[in-house]
């Protein structure tokens, strides 16, 4: 059975039909990701899955519940968790209270040191910054902590929407480094992403949507040698 | 000498005044970003719950409650403190529920309009025979008339008394011990750490696994909370209590809200140090300068602040949302 399951899912912003028909499904330990242009709805669908946005029509399922019906925190505790786009990260509290929220659910202290620890490892600067305001942090480091903050979450479905934004190439190749380290530890990931070069590499599975509607599924590797991702998407000629 | 302490003393207790209301105005403003201008109506309510227990409570115990020589002993007042934050509480949490959280997603002067509306409705309501009635009533005495301190300090005309009474001692350790719970709540808890962050973004907040609306109802729970300790502590010292429409509640709310916005609104530590400006501002201005005017230079200071630093005292320069 599939871990999430978004079933023919169309979404309002007033009159404007954002997603017609999305269905798309990922599987325990997969990592999939959803790739297309600006405005295309990737940002919509992963909001409308963490129960912000109410669907129109669709249904979607996770780890055998139907969830499109619950509040946000709802969701979260039950595993699906995301770090939304533009990292969202909170200016006016301090880093380290930032790392707090993420593990907001979670009571098992123990766990949620240790998991904090080894985040940390993976982003030194911003242990070097705990006790800074959020909001002094340089972008890319606000970055570093957003992905921190959603892995002392210890989700079974982390959606991660465009980790990569923004950032210097080494700090990306960081990025998917971890990206693919916390796979294998055992997390599934939703990656919405621009870079759909990197995206495509990490991936088991891709799905192309365009405005609103899923073109194109398949195994990452098969999409990244199709001649029409490969214009689109990957700046081949 | 004696002129200026005894004014002090007084800026000090109607500074807490200011600042334990201007606390629920700057609360709900950073959460939700909307004036709840019901606010100053349960400051209201907390003085004429309190007023109404006391009235009842009194004869109970075979004291007078028109006699200001007979006094009840010191838990009756507090008795009558914690029932009246209760109840308002549990007004606030109302009010929020049903007037304001099926507006979350409108625009927000329609949440403005909503709250003038809950704002006339607790007033008229609170006139009607029923409830506490359309005139004004002589709030019970509460606390002995004791003098804590009496030092004799020079004045223009020869040596004057100074009083330290015990109402606004009461006044100033309540409102602190008050302040203290919350700036720890706020601060130092993670319940205080999510209403940070929800103020910061809702969203964000709700992603974080945060349950917003329970954050939202907390925030009106406690901000009612304090608004009925300020009415009830403003019964202790001015006991001719106005019928709740009255303008001089009005002015009481309106000038709290001041002291949230010099401070910055949104800003819980600004609220606090608004009412405490605001207080001495009017105060002393009406001492050495002219009373007719009290309200002239806080609305003086308003503009003035607002021209100098528009985002308030301690409120931040930069937009923090981007
Ligand atoms: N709050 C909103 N109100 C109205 N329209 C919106 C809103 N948010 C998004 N849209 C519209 O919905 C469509 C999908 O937006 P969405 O943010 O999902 O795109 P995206 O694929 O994430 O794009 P990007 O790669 O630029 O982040 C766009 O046409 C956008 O203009
Ligand atoms: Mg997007």
């Amino acid at each position: 059975m599939s871990l999430l399951v978004v079933d023919n899912l169309s979404v309002f912003y007033g009159a404007i039909e954002a997603l017609r028909g999305v269905s798309l499904h990922v599987e325990q330990g997969e990592v999939v990701t959803l790739i297309g242009a600006n405005g295309a709805g990737k940002s919509t669908t992963l909001r409308t899955i963490s129960g912000l946005l109410p669907p129109k029509t669709g249904t979607i399922r996770f780890d055998g519940q139907t969830i499109h019906n619950w509040q946000p925190h709802r969701i979260v505790k039950s595993g699906l968790v995301q770090a939304p786009e533009g990292r969202k990260i909170f200016a006016n509290l301090t880093v380290d209270e930032n790392l707090q929220l993420g593990a907001f659910l979670r009571t098992d202290r123990t766990a949620i040191r240790a998991d904090r620890d080894r985040a940390l490892e993976l982003f030194p600067r911003v242990r070097e910054r705990l006790n800074q305001q959020a909001g002094t942090l340089s972008g890319g480091e606000q970055q570093m902590l957003a992905i921190a903050r959603a892995l002392v979450a210890r989700p079974k479905l982390l959606m991660l929407d465009e980790p990569s934004l923004g950032l210097a190439p080494q700090l990306v190749r960081t990025i998917f480094q971890v990206i693919r380290e916390i796979n294998l530890a055992g997390t599934t990931i939703l990656l919405v992403e621009q870079n759909a070069n990197m995206a495509l590499q990490v991936a088991h599975r891709a799905y192309v949507i365009e405005v609103g509607r899923i073109r194109m599924e398949g195994p990452a590797a098969e999409l990244a040698a199709s001649d029409e991702v490969r214009k689109a998407y990957l700046g081949a000629h | 000498m004696a002129d200026f302490a005894q004014t002090l003393m007084t800026a000090l207790a109607v500074g807490s005044l200011y600042a334990l209301i201007a606390l629920g105005y700057t609360m709900v403003y950073g959460i939700l970003k909307f004036i709840n201008f019901a606010h100053s109506d349960i400051v209201v309510l907390g003085a004429w719950l309190s007023f109404t227990m006391a009235q009842r409570l009194l004869p109970m115990l075979g004291l007078d409650p028109h006699n200001p020589a007979t006094t009840p002993p010191l838990w009756v007042g507090e008795v009558i403190l914690l029932a009246s934050m209760a109840f308002c509480s549990l007004i606030g949490f109302a009010i929020e529920r049903l007037a304001y959280k099926p507006l979350r997603k409108a625009p927000r002067l329609n949440v403005l309009i909503t709250a003038i509306g809950v704002s006339l409705l607790l007033q008229n309501v609170g006139q009607l025979n029923f409830v506490f009635g359309p005139s004004p009533q002589k709030m019970p005495a509460l606390l002995p008339t004791w003098e804590l301190l009496r030092v004799s300090l020079p004045s223009a005309n020869g040596n004057r008394d100074v009083v330290v009474g015990l109402v606004d001692v009461v006044i100033i350790v309540t409102s602190a011990v008050l302040m203290i719970a919350l700036e720890y709540l706020v601060f130092r808890t993670k319940t205080g750490t999510a209403m940070r962050a929800v103020s910061f973004d809702i969203d964000a907040s709700a992603l974080m696994g945060i349950p917003v609306d329970r954050v939202v109802s907390f925030t009106f729970v406690l901000g009612s909370a304090l608004a009925a300790a300020a009415g009830f502590l403003y019964a202790l010292k001015y006991p001719g209590l106005n019928q709740p429409a009255h303008a001089t509640w009005v002015l009481l709310g309106l000038k709290a809200f001041v002291a949230a916005v010099i401070g910055g609104i949104g800003n819980v530590r600004g609220a606090v140090l608004g009412g405490f400006v605001i207080a001495f501002v009017e105060q002393f201005g009406a001492f050495y300068l002219s009373s007719n005017y009290r309200d002239v230079y806080v609305f003086a200071l308003l503009i003035a602040i607002l021209l100098v630093r528009p985002s308030g005292l301690l409120g931040s320069t930069v937009r923090e949302k981007v």
